[in-house]
C-alpha cells in the first residue's frame, strides 16, 4: 500500500493508505480531524472542502495519493491559537451557521474566494457557493458573513 | 426580565459557534470506540419482492467479517413501533402492519432493510454485502397514490385492503354541506402536495455498544429526541429497560424532522451490539439516505370553498388523499391528520370546515414529518383556493383575505383548535409596507418592458405548533405525553448547568435557553451551559420538532428556574433573619423588601451545598426540574409576500423578492430567531420550485442522489426580508409561539401565486409545484395553443 506524506495544518503527516483512500477519509479517519464532513457521495455538498495547496478542493473528490506533497489546511488549522480566522469570526458574528455541519466546507470555500476577490458582491458570493449545500440557513446569513469575512481578510490570508 | 447585553431580546452571539467553526463539533460519525467494527445495510433494490432465503455464507467468509444477520436472524425481536392510532370515519382503528427491522418474508420499498454485514472495516462490510445473495420473487408495485387506489392494485399488505391505512375525518360534514347549499358562489381546486426528501446535510449514523459489565446498552445516534428513540427501541422493539439502554445524539446536523422517527437501522445496530459484545458502527452514505430517510409531504387533494356575494366565507370542504409509504413511520400516521386538518379555519372565520383524509401505503420510502408536517400542505391548499376565489369572484387578493379575519379572541374553530391570540391585520399591513406592494404596478411595468413577466403573491396564514395538552393529544390517539422537561443546577460557587429534554441540531439552544436563565438568575451568560441530548443526563424529554423547544421546553427551564429562586428565597430569608415573604430576588440578588440588606445568588449557592447555617428542614442544595405540559397549542401567525419574474421564452421563474411578515410570539434572540425563518423559508421555496421526489412506476427511485433532487443552493435564492409583529402566546410564560417551521408553512403559496400573478395574463390560472422552468414552460405553451 502508498505511504503519502503531506502537510497538514503545518505539521507533516505521513500514512499507509490504500490507493482508494480518499483524502477526507485520510484526514478524518487516520488523522483523526474529524471537522471535515462528509454529506454526500457525488461532490455535491461541499462540506469536505480543505485546501490543498491554497485552494479549496472537495476532499470526497480527491485521493490521498494526490495530495501526497501538498500543503493541507483543514477548518481545524484555519484558526490562529484561540483567535479565530476573519472568515470564521465573521460566520460567528453574522449567524452564517447553524447545525455546524455544511460549516467547516462553507468556511475554506469562502476563504478562497476571499483570497481571490477581497470585496466580492452579493450575487458573487451566491454564484461562488454554488458547490456548497446549506439546509439550515436559507444562505442569507452565509452571504452576508462572506461579505464581511472578505473585507476583514482585506484581501488576502 | 432585564434585557441587558445578553439578556432575553439580545442578538447574543452563540455558544456553539466556536466548536463548529473550528472542527470540533462532535458528530455520530466523528465518534469512535475502542474495538469498534462497522456495520453495512444491505438494502432492497426491489420496491416489491417475497424474499426468500438470505444466503450469507460467503459474505460470512470474506475477509473481516464477522457476521452477518438477516430477518429470520432478528425474528424475535419485536418491529418498530408508530406514535399515533388514527380511527376510521366508522370508528375502527387505521391498519398497522407489523414492521420487522430487517425485512421477514417480503421486501416493501427501495432502500427496506435486508441485511447488515459487519467487518473489521466499512470498506469490507461494503465489499460483503455484495455477496449475499436473497432468494427473490419481485412482485408489481405501488409508487404513487393513484397506484394504490387503482381497482386491482397489487396490496402492498394483505391485511390493508385497497391500501387504506385510514379513512379520517374531521370537523362538522353536515354544517359544511349546508353552507355550501347557501353559498352564492362555489370555487373549487385541486392540489398536489408535490413529495420532498428532507436531506439534512448530515447524513444518518449510528454507534451501538453493550457493556456485558453492566448489561448496558449505549446508542449515539442522530436523533431529534433521544429519549423518545429509547422509550420505542427499548419497550417495544429489544425489550430493555430504560436503565439500561442509553442513548446519545451528540451534535447533530440538521434533523427537519427526518431525524425524528425511531429508525430500523438502529434497532439492528443495537441488537447486532449485544450479539457481538463489540462496537458497531453505521453511517449512511447519502445515495442510501435518500431511500431510506423519512420522506415529507405527498397529498393529492381536492378542496371546495363556499362564499357568500360579498366573498365571506360560508364554508370549507377538503379531501385528501395522503401517501405513508411502505410502512408506518414514528409519527406518519398524525402528521396528515391532526397536524393537517385541524389548521383548516387557518387565520379566517370559516364557520363550517369540514376535512376527510384518506391515507394510503405505497412501496415507498416511509412517509413521516418534514419542516412544518402536515401545516404545509393545508396552507398550500386553503392559500391556493383563497387566491383562486379572489380571481374568479374578481375581488382583491388582499381584501377577501382580510375580510374573512379573526379579530376576536380566544377564537374556537370548527377543527377542534382554540386560537389564544393574534392579531392578523398587524402582520399582513406590515407585509404589504415591507414588500411595497403598492408599487408592484410600476414594476410589473418594468419588467414588461424588459420582456419578463413579473407577479406578485401572498399568504396569510397561522400554524399550530408545541402541539399539546398531553391529555388532548392521548385522547385523538397520541402514544406519548407532550411535555418537556427542565432542570436548572445551580452550582456551589454559582455558576449554572441547564438540562433540556429537548434536542438542539442547529437552532441554538445552548445559547438561547442560557439567555433566559442568565436574565432570570442574574447570572453572567457565560456561566450557564445547557445540556441536551444523553439520556443518562436530561430526566426525560420529548425533544425537538413542531416548533415546540421553546414554547415548551424553555417553559419547563422558565419554571425550574422558579423553583430554585423560590428555594434560594427560603435560605436568603434564614440567612437574612428575614421572613420568606419579604425577600425579593432581582438582578442576581436576594433582597428584604425596603432594605438594602442582601445577599447575591452565589452565597445563597454556596450556603445552600456548605449549609452550616441553614433552614430547619430545608434539604440542602440548590437544584430542581419541572416538567411543563402546555395548556394549548401556540399559534404563530403571519404574512408572506413573493414576488418572480418569469422568462416567458425560458419558463424560468426568477425569485426577486421574499417578505416574511411573522409573529412568533416573546422572541429571546432576534438573530437566531431570524436565522431559523430563513432556513424556513428556503426549505419552502425549494418546495415550490426546485425540489420533487420522482418514483418510476416500478418503484425505483428516480430522484436518488443531488445529481438528479434539486436542493436550493446560493444562487437560487434572493435575501430575505424579515418583520415582526408580536403578540404573546397567553398561556405559557414566555409568551413564546414557535419558529422554527414558519417559513416552510407560509411561502409555498406566495411564490406560486406570484407564479400565476405573472402568467395570468397569458392566459395560466394554475400552476403546481415545483414550478420548474419545464413546466412553467409547458403551461405557456398550452395556454397559447
Amino acid at each position: 500500500m502508498p505511504t503519502v506524506t503531506m502537510t497538514v495544518n503545518g505539521m507533516q503527516r505521513s500514512g499507509t493508505v490504500e490507493s482508494r483512500t480518499l483524502l477526507v477519509e485520510f484526514l478524518r479517519e487516520h488523522l483523526g480531524l474529524t471537522g471535515t464532513h462528509v454529506g454526500c457521495d457525488t461532490s455535491q455538498c461541499g462540506a469536505c472542502v480543505v485546501h490543498v495547496s491554497g485552494t479549496s478542493v472537495k476532499s470526497c473528490t480527491c485521493l490521498a495519493v494526490q495530495a501526497d506533497g501538498a500543503d493541507v489546511t483543514t477548518i481545524e488549522g484555519l484558526a490562529n491559537g484561540t483567535d479565530l480566522h476573519p472568515m470564521q469570526e465573521a460566520f460567528r458574528e453574522h449567524h452564517g451557521l447553524q447545525c455546524g455541519f455544511c460549516t467547516p466546507g462553507m468556511v475554506l470555500s469562502a476563504v478562497d474566494l476571499a483570497n481571490r476577490n477581497s470585496n466580492p458582491s452579493e450575487h458573487e458570493v451566491r454564484e461562488w457557493l454554488e458547490g456548497n449545500l446549506c439546509r439550515c440557513t436559507g444562505y442569507h446569513n452565509i452571504v452576508k458573513a462572506v461579505q464581511a469575512g472578505a473585507q476583514a481578510m482585506g484581501g488576502g490570508s | 426580565m432585564s434585557g441587558n447585553g445578553t439578556g432575553i431580546g439580545a442578538s447574543v452571539k452563540r455558544k456553539e459557534d466556536t466548536r463548529f467553526l473550528t472542527g470540533r463539533g462532535r458528530y455520530t460519525d466523528d465518534i469512535n470506540l475502542p474495538g469498534q467494527l462497522y456495520g453495512y445495510i444491505l438494502r432492497s433494490g426491489m420496491a416489491h419482492a417475497k424474499i426468500g432465503t438470505v444466503h450469507t455464507d460467503a459474505a460470512k467468509a470474506a475477509p473481516g467479517v464477522h457476521a452477518v444477520f438477516a430477518g429470520k436472524d432478528m425474528e424475535g425481536v419485536g418491529g418498530i413501533p408508530t406514535g399515533w392510532l388514527i380511527h376510521s370515519k366508522d370508528g375502527s382503528p387505521m391498519v398497522e402492519p407489523p414492521h420487522p427491522a430487517l425485512a421477514l418474508g417480503k421486501v416493501r420499498y427501495v432502500g427496506d432493510c435486508v441485511a447488515i454485514v459487519v467487518a473489521e472495516t466499512a470498506d469490507q462490510a461494503r465489499a460483503a454485502a455484495n455477496l449475499i445473495d436473497v432468494e427473490r420473487e419481485e412482485l408489481p408495485a405501488v409508487a404513487s397514490i393513484k397506484a394504490a387506489e387503482a381497482d386491482g392494485a397489487p396490496q402492498v399488505f394483505d391485511e390493508a385492503p385497497g391500501n387504506v391505512c385510514y379513512d379520517w375525518e374531521v370537523g362538522d360534514k353536515a354544517a359544511t354541506d349546508a353552507a355550501f347549499e347557501a353559498a352564492d358562489h362555489v370555487v373549487s381546486i385541486d392540489v398536489v402536495n408535490n413529495r420532498l426528501i428532507p436531506n439534512a446535510i448530515e447524513p444518518r449514523a449510528a454507534i451501538a455498544n453493550y457493556d456485558p459489565a453492566t448489561g448496558e446498552y449505549t446508542l449515539y445516534t442522530t436523533s431529534q429526541n433521544p429519549h423518545l428513540t429509547r422509550l420505542l427501541l427499548g419497550a417495544f422493539v429489544l425489550g430493555l429497560p430504560e436503565h439500561k439502554l442509553r442513548i446519545v445524539a451528540p451534535d447533530v446536523g440538521g434533523g427537519f424532522g427526518s431525524k425524528i422517527p425511531h429508525y430500523a437501522e438502529e434497532a439492528i445496530l443495537t441488537w447486532t451490539a449485544g450479539q457481538l459484545g463489540r462496537p458497531v458502527k453505521w453511517t449512511c452514505d447519502r445515495i442510501d439516505a435518500f431511500k431510506s430517510d423519512t420522506h415529507g409531504r405527498d397529498h393529492i387533494s381536492t378542496a371546495r370553498l363556499a362564499l357568500d356575494a360579498d366573498g365571506k366565507f360560508l364554508g370549507l370542504h377538503v379531501s385528501t388523499k395522503c401517501n405513508l409509504g411502505a410502512y408506518l413511520s414514528t409519527f406518519a400516521t398524525c402528521v396528515p391528520t391532526y397536524l393537517y386538518g385541524i389548521l383548516f379555519a387557518g387565520p379566517y372565520t370559516t364557520p363550517a370546515v369540514y376535512c376527510e383524509v384518506k391515507s394510503f401505503f405505497t412501496n415507498t420510502v416511509p412517509v413521516d414529518a418534514l419542516r412544518g408536517a402536515g401545516r404545509p400542505e393545508a396552507t398550500y391548499l386553503l392559500e391556493r383556493l383563497v387566491d383562486k376565489a379572489a380571481s374568479e369572484l374578481g375581488m382583491d387578493r388582499v381584501e377577501i383575505r382580510r375580510q374573512n379575519f379573526i379579530r376576536e379572541f380566544p377564537y374556537q374553530t370548527p377543527v377542534a383548535l382554540q386560537y389564544d391570540q393574534g392579531d392578523y391585520d398587524a402582520t399582513l399591513d406590515l407585509a404589504l409596507e415591507a414588500s411595497d406592494w403598492d408599487g408592484f404596478e410600476a414594476r410589473r411595468a418594468e419588467s414588461a418592458a424588459r420582456g419578463k413577466l413579473r407577479g406578485i403573491g401572498i399568504s396569510t396564514f397561522i400554524e399550530a405548533c408545541g402541539i399539546a395538552p398531553s391529555a388532548v393529544v392521548g385522547s385523538l390517539g397520541a402514544r406519548a405525553g407532550l411535555y418537556e422537561s427542565g432542570s436548572v443546577r445551580v452550582h456551589p460557587t454559582g455558576s449554572v448547568s441547564v438540562f433540556t429534554g429537548t434536542h438542539s441540531h442547529g437552532q441554538g439552544h445552548e445559547t438561547t435557553f442560557a439567555q433566559i436563565v442568565s436574565d432570570m438568575l442574574g447570572v453572567d451568560f457565560d456561566a450557564v451551559d445547557v445540556v441536551h441530548g444523553d439520556s443518562a443526563k436530561i430526566p426525560f424529554g420529548m425533544g425537538t420538532y413542531g416548533s415546540r423547544s421553546l414554547a415548551v421546553g424553555g417553559t419547563a427551564i422558565y419554571l425550574a428556574v422558579e423553583k430554585v429562586i423560590e428555594k434560594g428565597k427560603k435560605i436568603a430569608a434564614h440567612l437574612l433573619e428575614a421572613s420568606v415573604e419579604d425577600i425579593e430576588f432581582e438582578n442576581g440578588s436576594f433582597t428584604v423588601a425596603g432594605t438594602d440588606r442582601s445577599k447575591s445568588l452565589g452565597e445563597v449557592a454556596l450556603t445552600a451545598y456548605v449549609p452550616h447555617n441553614y433552614p430547619e428542614g430545608l434539604e440542602p442544595g440548590l437544584e430542581e426540574t419541572a416538567f411543563y405540559d402546555p395548556l394549548n397549542f401556540t399559534f404563530p401567525a403571519g404574512t408572506h409576500v413573493a414576488e418572480v419574474e418569469v422568462d416567458p421564452e425560458t419558463g424560468e421563474v426568477d425569485l426577486v423578492a421574499v417578505t416574511g411578515s411573522d409573529d412568533v410570539g416573546r422572541i429571546i434572540n432576534p438573530m437566531i430567531v431570524a436565522g431559523q425563518l430563513h432556513g424556513g423559508l428556503a426549505h419552502g421555496i425549494g418546495q415550490a420550485l426546485m425540489e420533487e421526489c420522482v418514483y418510476q412506476d416500478d418503484g425505483q427511485l428516480e430522484t436518488g442522489s443531488y445529481m438528479n433532487y434539486t436542493m436550493p443552493r446560493a444562487a437560487d435564492l434572493p435575501s430575505f426580508s424579515i418583520n415582526h409583529n408580536t403578540t404573546l402566546c397567553t398561556h405559557n410564560p414566555l409568551g413564546a409561539k414557535g419558529v422554527g417551521e414558519v417559513g416552510s408553512i407560509g411561502v409555498p403559496p406566495a411564490v406560486i401565486n406570484a407564479v400565476i400573478d405573472a402568467l395570468r395574463p397569458l392566459g395560466v390560472h394554475d400552476m403546481s409545484m415545483p414550478a420548474t422552468s419545464q413546466r412553467v414552460w409547458q403551461a405557456i405553451q398550452q395556454a397559447q395553443g
